[in-house]
C-alpha cells in the first residue's frame, strides 16, 4: 500500500493520545511552534503529562494553555520563568507544589533529546559543571577536565511544526523554524507534524531536512496565533 | 571621574573582536556589540537556536516570526549565513567552535566564575537557556556589565555569593570603569576610567586587582545611551 502521512485535521492526528504520556513540544522565539496541535492537546485533555519543551513560559507559544488546565505533572526546560514581576501560571503552580520541574541547560536539553533518538542512553558533557543543575550527578574526569553524565530524552509523542510536508511525511522547515522539531521527531515514539503546505508531488531529495521515516502523521494547518 | 555609558561599553567589547571570528552575543547589552564592530572587519554572529550569521534586526516589513534570534527579536541574515537545529547550534558551542562569547552577568570571581544565570527572586522560575553552554564551552568568555550594583554592592568580587553559571570561565570584562583580564593571578586592570584613582577602583572591587605596567585610559567616543534591558 502506498504510504500517506496525511491526515485530515488535528483532531484525527491526537486521537489517540494517553493520559501520563510524555510530549516534546518543538519551537523557540516564535518559530516553530506546534500551537495548533496544542490547542487540540488542550481540547482532548490527557491528564498527567510530561512536557520536553525548551521554554514552559514562552508569550508566543501556547503551551502555558496545557499548564493552565492542570494537565501537566512535570516539565523538563530550559527555561521556566514567565515575564514580569507576575507568576506565569506554570510558575503559580511549581510553586504550589503541583507541578514538577527539571531544568537543564539548553545545550544539554538538546542534546538529551538528540541522543534519545540516535540510541545513547546518556552522554558526557563538560556544561555545569559545579553548578546546581548538576547536583548529585555523576562526574567524570577526561583528560585534564570534569564532565557531567546527563541522560538521554524519549518521548511518547512529539507534536513539531514545519513548513512543507508530502506523502512520506518528508518535511522542510523555513528559517529557525526546525531548533527542537527534527531532533524531538527522531526521539519519540509517534510524531505529528503541522505544516503551512501539503505537497502532493514528492520534495526533491536535497530540500528534505527530516525524512518522513521520523514522521507518523501531517496535516495542514495556517499557523494559529 | 568620567565612566562609559552602556553604549559605550558594548563599544569598548567590541574594538577587541578580530576579523574572521565567530561570535555568540548574550542577551541585553551583550547585543548591542555588534553594533560597534570596526568596519572591515568581517564577523560572524551565531544565535543559539541556529542562526549563524545573524544581521541586524529586521524592518517592519521584512521582519517574518520564523527568522528570530535567541532573544525572539526578529532579524535578518547577513550574506553567507547558514541556519541549523537546535543540537546542531549547541553541537557547535559545546564543540569550542564560538571564537568568543560576550555575556552579561551578576558576578565574577577573580578566579574567573561567573554567575549570570539566576538572581534567586523568590518563587520566579529559573532560566537559563544557553548561559551554561556558552560560558563552559566557548574559545574566549567575555563579560560586560556596571561595574557596581544599583546600590553600589561590588559585582567582581573574590568568590560568588549567587548559583554559578560556569567554573573559572572568564577571560575578559568590560564595566564603565575599567577593562580587565582574568589570570591565574587574579584580575588584572589593563584600562580605568579618566579621573578615577586605582585606590578608587579597588574600593569599589571586592575582588583584589592589579594593574598592569601599561594600564591606560578607558575611553570611548560620545555615543548615546542604549536603554537597560
Amino acid at each position: 500500500m502506498p504510504i500517506n502521512k496525511h491526515v485530515g485535521s488535528a483532531q484525527e492526528a491526537l486521537a489517540d493520545v494517553r493520559d501520563g504520556s510524555t510530549v516534546m513540544i518543538s519551537g523557540f522565539g516564535g518559530a516553530g511552534f506546534p500551537n495548533v496541535l496544542i490547542r487540540e492537546l488542550v481540547k482532548r485533555a490527557p491528564k498527567n503529562l510530561t512536557l520536553v519543551v525548551n521554554s514552559a513560559t514562552h508569550r508566543l507559544s501556547f503551551t502555558h494553555e496545557l499548564i493552565e488546565a492542570g494537565l501537566v505533572r512535570k516539565v523538563i526546560c530550559s527555561a521556566a520563568r514567565g515575564p514580569g514581576k507576575e507568576l506565569s501560571p506554570f510558575e503559580k503552580l511549581w510553586k504550589e507544589g503541583k507541578i514538577e520541574l527539571q531544568c537543564l541547560p539548553q545545550g544539554t536539553f538538546a542534546e538529551a533529546i538528540r541522543a534519545g533518538g540516535a540510541g545513547i542512553p546518556a552522554f558526557f558533557t563538560p556544561v555545569g559543571v559545579g553548578t546546581d543543575l548538576t547536583k548529585g550527578k555523576e562526574v567524570r574526569v577526561f583528560g585534564d577536565r570534569e564532565y557531567v553524565l546527563e541522560q538521554a530524552i524519549t518521548a511518547d509523542l512529539a507534536i513539531i511544526r514545519a513548513d512543507t510536508a508530502d506523502t512520506y511525511g518528508n518535511l522542510t522547515f523555513r528559517f529557525a523554524q526546525m531548533n527542537f522539531g527534527a531532533a524531538m521527531a527522531t526521539a519519540a515514539k509517534l510524531t505529528v507534524a503541522e505544516v503551512r503546505e501539503f505537497r502532493s508531488e514528492p520534495t526533491p531529495h536535497e530540500r528534505v531536512q527530516l525524512p518522513g521515516v521520523y514522521v507518523d502523521r501531517v496535516f495542514v494547518a495556517p499557523e494559529a496565533k | 571621574m568620567k565612566p562609559l555609558n552602556r553604549s559605550q561599553m558594548a563599544w569598548r567589547a567590541a574594538q577587541d573582536i578580530t576579523d574572521g571570528s565567530l561570535v555568540n552575543l548574550g542577551l541585553g547589552l551583550p547585543v548591542s556589540v555588534a553594533d560597534y564592530v570596526p568596519a572591515g572587519l568581517d564577523v560572524f554572529f551565531q544565535s543559539e537556536n541556529g542562526v549563524i550569521g545573524v544581521g541586524p534586526l529586521a524592518s517592519p516589513e521584512a521582519a517574518d516570526s520564523d527568522l528570530v534570534d535567541a532573544g525572539s527579536r526578529q532579524i535578518t541574515l547577513r550574506r553567507g549565513a547558514a541556519i541549523v537545529d537546535s543540537p546542531w547550534s549547541f553541537s557547535m558551542i559545546r564543540g569550542g567552535h564560538i571564537d568568543v562569547t560576550v555575556l552579561g552577568a551578576f558576578e565574577v570571581a577573580a578566579n574567573g566564575d561567573l554567575a549570570n544565570w539566576d538572581m534567586k527572586i523568590p518563587n520566579k522560575g529559573p532560566l537559563v537557556g544557553g548561559a551554561m553552554d556558552l560560558a563552559a564551552a566557548a574559545k574566549s568568555v567575555w563579560v560586560i556589565m556596571e561595574h557596581n550594583t544599583r546600590s553600589g554592592g561590588a559585582r567582581i568580587v573574590k568568590k560568588c555569593t549567587l548559583p554559578l553559571t560556569a567554573q573559572r570561565c572568564v577571560k575578559r570584562i568590560y564595566t564603565d570603569l575599567a577593562v580587565m583580564e582574568i589570570n591565574a593571578s587574579g584580575v588584572l586592570v589593563r584600562e580605568i576610567a579618566e579621573g578615577l584613582s586605582r585606590d578608587e577602583l579597588q574600593a569599589r572591587t571586592d575582588a583584589p586587582l592589579t594593574f598592569a605596567a601599561d594600564c591606560k585610559v578607558l575611553s570611548a567616543p560620545p555615543l548615546a545611551e542604549v536603554a537597560a534591558a
